[in-house]
């Protein structure tokens, strides 16, 4: 049987992605950040799992408005980072992992999420950058990556409890998956930031910590927690975070073990924020 | 009976939602277009000449035209859509951010240096973030 081991929560800003790839990270602006991920890159060398499940949105790359699936999972083979303007990344294509991809819809679609399948599909920074701050460099990715997408651009978007309600489904299809898998689920974005209007560069490190410290203890309480919440005290983008209740909704009901846990102010105009949770 | 929309009381911002969209539906598949290299040449080279090949409102083309960011998403675009126009000048991100504000983009970029606009604190209009 597949086996969640972990789950893994990090900011994408695309600016992080550009740093990597530009050889940033030593100047004094980008140090401080990277730092804070020498740990988890340790840490990923010792838990590698077999597959990644990463919960991230796009940023009108793959989806216009011509179509916006709320939940929407990756099946294919591989995915190629996208051209998002300034031509793609320089990382590796994302192998995916097409049987586990398939299981998981299947079985969280008989759980009532009505979830969009997509075969073919380019990847953003939202994607590609947790795995560049949690792997750095590599000729390949060392795991296979099944992308899971959720609206957080058009409003309204999922409630913090449908999503952690669905993390709760995609923890069992896991679980029923009759190969012995480990897997880790990864939760993206945030944290608070605004990146629109007269109030662009809002940030709220006393509240964003405060989430830290809910979502490692207080999980389905934070659900709870209403969208104007989010938009007022995080930014219209710090919505975001409604996709990290995904990630720790496929956890055990037992306290995790908190491996890491890093935040740092600015990434261009966004909080940075990182927890690595295991399975006790 | 309405729908309770809270969101449209939040200082200095407009969430994009099914009515922006709506409002915003060309205006942002413009933008959309210009992920082409050929459609930003195309677009740089005659601006008005691009922009009428959509049917968007004049009220829109104008707002693009004067990269009015703010008046661009009081019209229905939304900030990730119209990031690609920026990308199309060669403007960085913070640029654009900085001119949604009223600040330099200089002073911006301190701002979030030292921790980022703080809830509460005074907006432009006189409002608090």
């Amino acid at each position: 049987m597949a086996k969640l081991s972990a789950t893994v929560y990090s900011s994408h800003v695309p600016a992080i992605g550009a740093a990597i790839d530009l050889g940033k990270q030593k100047e004094p602006y980008w140090q401080p950040l990277f730092r804070g991920y020498e740990p988890s890159k340790l840490w990923m060398r010792e838990h590698t799992p077999d597959v990644i499940f990463l919960v991230y949105n796009d940023h009108a790359t793959a989806f216009s408005l011509k179509m916006i699936p709320t939940f929407a999972i990756g099946c294919a083979a591989e995915f190629t980072p996208a051209d998002e303007g300034w031509g793609p990344r320089p990382v590796p294509v994302i192998k995916g992992h097409p049987e586990l991809a398939s299981h998981i819809a299947h079985s969280v679609i008989q759980d009532d999420f009505d979830l969009t399948i997509v075969n073919e599909m380019e990847v953003d920074h939202g994607l590609t950058v947790p795995l560049s701050l949690m792997f750095g460099q590599p000729i390949a990715w060392p795991c296979p990556v099944i992308p899971f997408l959720v609206n957080v651009v058009q409003y309204p978007v999922p409630s913090g409890l449908r999503c952690f309600n669905l993390g709760r489904a995609i923890g069992k299809a896991i679980a029923l998956y009759d190969q012995p898998l480990t897997v880790q689920v990864w939760g993206t974005g945030g944290m608070s930031h605004q990146l629109q209007g007269p109030r662009a560069g809002l940030i709220n490190r006393s509240w964003d910590n405060a989430f830290l410290d809910e979502l490692i203890d207080e999980p389905q309480a934070l659900a709870r927690k209403p969208h104007i919440e989010y938009i007022t005290e995080a930014g219209s983008e710090g919505i975001e975070l409604v996709m990290w209740l995904i990630a720790r909704g496929a956890m055990s009901e037992r306290a995790p073990r908190v491996a890491h846990r890093f935040y740092h102010v600015p990434a261009s105009n966004t909080a940075v924020g990182h927890l690595i949770l295991e399975e006790t | 009976m309405s729908l309770d929309k809270p969101y449209k009381h939040v200082p200095g911002t407009t969430v994009f939602d099914t009515e922006q969209a709506r409002l915003g539906y060309h205006l942002n598949q413009f933008c959309m277009s210009l992920m082409k290299p050929e459609n930003r040449s195309r677009f740089l080279a005659d601006e008005r000449a691009y922009l009428n090949e959509w049917p968007m409102s004049e009220d829109q083309k104008q707002a693009v035209l004067a990269r009015d960011l703010n008046r661009c998403i009081a019209l229905g675009g939304n900030i990730y859509f119209l990031a690609k126009i920026g990308a199309t000048d060669g403007k960085s991100f913070q640029y654009m951010a900085a001119s949604m504000t009223g600040m330099t983009q200089e002073d911006y970029a301190k701002m979030m240096a030292g921790g980022g606009r703080a809830r509460g604190s005074p907006l432009p209009n006189g409002e608090k973030a």
